[in-house]
């Protein structure tokens, strides 16, 4: 078990430069999740950790030892591909033992390690079996499986259950929460699931266009995302964007939406009057007003979750989305007035930055 | 559909594949009719089907009082040291080929089709006069060289191919569990490129097996004679003996029929990387 | 941070990394060395010659001619002969290897009880050596002991049961019968593969949308086969202008020239009249044509594919 410390890295392929300066400080036994829309750069990232590929500039540690010059079996690390790579030509159990075999553990100890692992994740009745003979989800446990016997220094997980359906992703997701309670092993986890995000990481590490944008718990990405990509990228159904100028006169806590109507915030933001800035807001957050106060929208869609519903709106013309939980009743009208609290706006300055409210 | 049409259209096609059959194995067929028929019967009943009474004195006579024997030999040991040249070769050169990305690939790749468009002909005289200048006329390594060289780009391109059928993510799991590069592909990437490997040693079998003019050409004495050449030459001195020959040649088809059998369910990969994988 | 990056930062480029940058020009190197110094340095020779005088027999040869092989091949009926029946001999050969290939794999294309042996016997002329395929229907013709002059004959399309391959009108049939018997194999496995990588689904939603077998045909299949015919025909047309070893094993270019090809003709002058010289002109020439063919038929695949956008 080690620390990770990606110290000013970047990746370019040729003239292509895909990763710039990423820096991030992985604690031993953090469970960290990276996130960021297709081609930003997460697997890249972790296959540079792996040592599948180079680093262009900037240097990655492990347990505080530089490895740049390692190659990947020197690193001592497992790694579960979003395909699984489960060797096709060896039983469950020779695939679960290659990396001890190559590292020429004492046959006892391979046997009980793989037996271990084998009962953590019920495979004891599939040892003898190709990966040709299992399910998907098996297989997936395989991969698992033979990720942890070696009792590597760190995990690296690339998507590792976007090819199950979804209940049993569910399932392995609580199992893999289960595993690193377990294991307590520094792990870096690549999805593109944002409840695998919320439940499993310790940290989230939001990534766009090969930069970090954001680190933090998962709250503090919901609650106070950092700029606009990450406010968009957490939450689903993801948040409501207007663009409103923002007015310094009076008590200086209020913003005008294009229309004139003026929406109250809950503190003053560090800005001149006029700015044009954005205002965000969760749909989850979005009180249906009972009396003539709030804003007038027109109902254009409603979807149900079962758990709630999901309203689509239109806000100036401008599409709009409101979580709710419970029944429709009451909002199967064509005109629905909404409120915005002013506890739960977020403000962005014009190049889509978090502005603090004081 | 009706029923009545479709079996008139089953119908069809049954009697146009028996058509394409007959074409395809008659000649086949006529070889081994001829060559287990008596000499005496062979003119006397002209062209039955199939003969009143069957020899394989024919046989005997090729294996016994012939050269053949030494022919097979030779084109067995052309056949197979190419076979084997080319493999090692092109399996080293379609792994580089399949996995890494290099300054020059494109180059290689280009240079490795045109060797598949231009008229080898065109080689004839100058590999001539540069074998016998270093003396490989007259010699089964000279050959085995020539077709060697002949061979490999295509065999590169199927070897290619078939490592690209092997995902690379097997290759790193087994780097990441331990193993360097070396050792991952001896584990993981040669066992199942192993029936790849097999048939591209099939496909150059088979046509180190057939090549007669560049043979005809470097080869002159009859005891290094690969067997299209030794056949052609018996023909034309013999050409009476149509049993003897019709032997030979059954003799020969073998060969080449048990390596189509190795490789039949490669044929498409095999006959597209000869021409148009790139 | 800087700190440690500092401390750490010492040899940036161990020899790990040099030997993978090496690694594939490693393993690329014995292939291209035998490349080069069997085909590529020959094939310069093979240009240099065409312009000299190199008789194998006569060591006073070698001297730079400059034209002169290609002002002889102008009078030389043999070679006008020879690139008259090349068209001819790779026209002919192209056309009913690739119509017949076409229906025998649309006949193999839907599946049917015993596919896998018919698709195995009617393959087997590919595997069948070159110069036994020339041995084997230089003996079909063979009125001794072939049965073909014979059938001929009951047909009434042959007066008395002859060998054609030695006359000099219908000579050439015999290679290209014998060609195209072990070249059907070759366009119905490349087009086979090629009707099968035809999503099934296509043509269940065209029948859904009403088309006729005949109609699908023509608006999925023919579409799809499209880019592997050109390139196929294309590739093989090359390859079937190369091929000689029939001629040689059948006629050997006779009766008196009539079937010889210009690499049949080649490989005789190289080998029988010993003219190297002149023998690399000619292949020169047959080079020439055939890039000539190659771009132009590149230049038309541009043009109809720019149509069809
Ligand atoms: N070998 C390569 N050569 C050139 N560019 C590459 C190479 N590998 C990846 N890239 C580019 O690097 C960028 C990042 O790729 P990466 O695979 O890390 O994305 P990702 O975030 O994992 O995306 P996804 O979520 O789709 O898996 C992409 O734009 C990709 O096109
Ligand atoms: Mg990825």
């Amino acid at each position: 078990m080690a620390s990770i410390v990606i110290d000013r890295v970047r990746k370019s392929y040729a003239d292509v430069a895909v990763l710039h300066d990423v820096d991030l400080t992985i604690d031993d036994g953090e469970f960290i999740v990276l996130v960021g829309p297709s081609g930003c750069g997460k697997s890249t990232l972790l296959r540079m950790i792996a040592g599948l590929d180079d680093v262009t500039e900037g240097e990655i540690r492990i347990a505080g030892r530089p490895v740049g010059h390692l190659s990947p079996k020197d690193r001592d690390i497992a790694m579960v591909f979003q395909s699984y790579a489960l060797y096709p030509h060896m039983s469950v159990r020779d695939n679960m033992s290659y990396g001890l075999k190559l590292r020429r553990t004492p046959k006892e100890k391979i046997a009980s390690a793989v037996s271990g692992a084998a009962r953590t994740l019920g495979l004891d009745a599939l040892l003898d079996r190709r990966p040709k003979a299992l399910s998907g989800g098996q297989r997936q446990r395989v991969a698992m499986g033979r990720a942890t016997v070696r009792s590597p220094k760190a995990f690296l997980f690339d998507e590792p259950l976007s090819n199950l359906d979804a209940r049993l992703r569910e399932q392995m997701r609580s199992e893999i929460k289960r595993l690193h309670g377990q294991l307590k092993a520094t792990s870096v986890y690549v999805t593109h699931d944002q409840i695998e995000a919320m439940t499993l990481a310790d940290r989230i590490v939001a990534l766009q266009g090969g930069r970090v944008q954001q680190v933090g718990t998962p709250l503090e990405l919901y609650h106070t995302p950092a700029n606009l990509f990450v406010a968009g990228f957490m939450g689903s159904p993801g948040m409501n964007f207007l663009s409103a100028t923002y007015l310094a006169e009076g008590d200086g806590k209020a913003v005008m939406l294009p229309d004139g109507t003026r929406l109250a915030l809950a503190g003053r933001p560090p800005l001149a009057t006029g700015t044009r800035v954005t205002i965000g807001v969760r749909p989850e957050h979005v009180a249906i007003a009972s009396g003539g106060d709030g804003l007038a929208v027109t109902v254009d869609l409603v979807e149900p979750t079962g758990l709630g519903f999901i309203l689509h709106l239109r806000l100036h013309d401008l599409p709009f989305k409101i979580f709710r939980q419970g029944d429709t009743s009451g909002v199967d009208r064509p005109q629905v007035r909404v409120v915005l609290p002013a506890a739960r706006l977020h403000l962005f300055d014009g190049d889509g930055r978090r502005v603090a409210l004081a | 559909m009706t029923a009545s049409a479709r079996r008139l259209k089953g119908g069809l096609r049954a009697a146009a594949l028996s058509l394409y059959l007959a074409f395809a194995l008659f000649p086949l067929f006529w070889l081994l009719k001829v060559s287990v028929t008596p000499n005496i019967l062979l003119y006397s009943e002209g062209i039955r089907m199939w003969p009143s009474r069957m020899t394989l004195d024919h046989y005997a006579y090729v294996l016994t009082h012939s050269q053949f024997p030494v022919f097979f030999r030779n084109s067995s040991i052309v056949a197979g040291g190419t076979a084997v040249c080319v493999t090692l070769l092109a399996a080293l050169a379609g792994y580089a080929m399949s996995r890494f990305r290099f300054r020059g690939k494109a180059v290689i790749v280009v240079l490795m089709l045109i060797t598949q468009m231009f008229p080898l002909a065109m080689l004839v005289a100058p590999i001539f006069r540069m074998m016998a200048s270093v003396g490989l006329t007259n010699n089964l390594l000279g050959l085995v060289v020539v077709y060697t060289a002949f061979n490999v780009p295509f065999a590169t391109f199927l070897m290619q191919s078939f490592f690209d059928g092997i995902p690379k993510d097997l290759e790193e799991a087994a780097m990441i569990d331990g193993a360097t590069r070396f050792v991952a592909f001896r584990h993981i990437v040669l066992p199942l490129t192993l029936p790849g490997i097999a048939a591209t040693l099939g496909f150059v079998f088979t046509a180190a097996w057939s090549e007669l003019l560049f043979a005809l050409m470097l080869i002159s004495d009859n005891q290094v004679s690969t067997f299209p050449v030794g056949l052609l030459t018996f023909v034309s001195k013999f050409s009476v003996d149509f049993g003897q020959m019709m032997a030979a040649a059954v003799m020969a088809l073998v060969p080449a029929g048990f390596f189509f059998l190795l490789i039949q369910r490669y044929l498409v990969q095999g006959l597209t990387a000869g021409a148009v994988k790139g | 941070m800087t700190a440690s990056l500092l401390a750490h930062g010492g040899p940036r480029k161990p020899p790990l990394r040099l030997f993978q940058r090496v690694e594939p020009y490693l393993y690329t190197a014995p292939s291209l060395v035998l490349i080069v110094a069997l085909i590529l340095v020959p094939l310069a020779l093979g240009v240099s010659y065409a312009f000299q005088d190199v008789q194998l027999l006569d060591p006073l040869s070698g001297g730079y001619v400059g034209l002169d092989h290609f002002r002889d091949m102008a009078g030389d009926k043999a070679f006008r002969g020879a690139l008259a029946n090349t068209l001819w001999w790779t026209a002919a050969s192209v056309v009913l290897q690739f119509l017949l290939g076409l229906v025998l794999a649309l006949l193999l294309d839907k599946p049917f009880r015993g596919r896998g042996l018919v698709q195995a016997l009617v393959f087997l002329p590919w595997a069948v050596p070159s110069f036994l395929v020339g041995l084997n229907w230089a003996w079909l013709f063979n009125p001794v002991v072939g049965p073909i002059p014979g059938w001929l004959t009951a047909l009434g399309l042959m007066s008395a049961p002859t060998n054609i391959l030695s006359d000099p009108a219908l000579a050439m049939w015999g290679p290209i019968a014998a060609n195209v018997w072990g070249g059907i194999p070759f366009f119905a496995i490349t087009l086979l593969a090629a009707l099968q990588s035809i999503p099934r689904d296509l043509y269940d939603a065209a029948a859904i949308d009403g088309a006729s077998a005949l109609q699908r045909f023509w608006s999925i299949t023919v579409p799809f086969l499209a880019p592997t015919v050109v390139t196929t025909v294309l590739l093989r047309t090359i390859w079937i202008a190369n091929f000689a070893d029939l001629i040689v094993v059948m006629t050997n270019g006779g009766p008196a020239d009539h079937t010889q090809i210009l690499s049949s003709y080649i490989f005789t002058v190289a080998f029988k009249q010993l003219d190297f010289g002149y023998a690399s002109a000619v292949a020169l020439v047959l080079l020439a044509l055939l890039s000539l063919y190659t771009l132009s038929i590149l230049m038309l695949r541009r043009l109809v594919l720019k149509d069809h956008r």
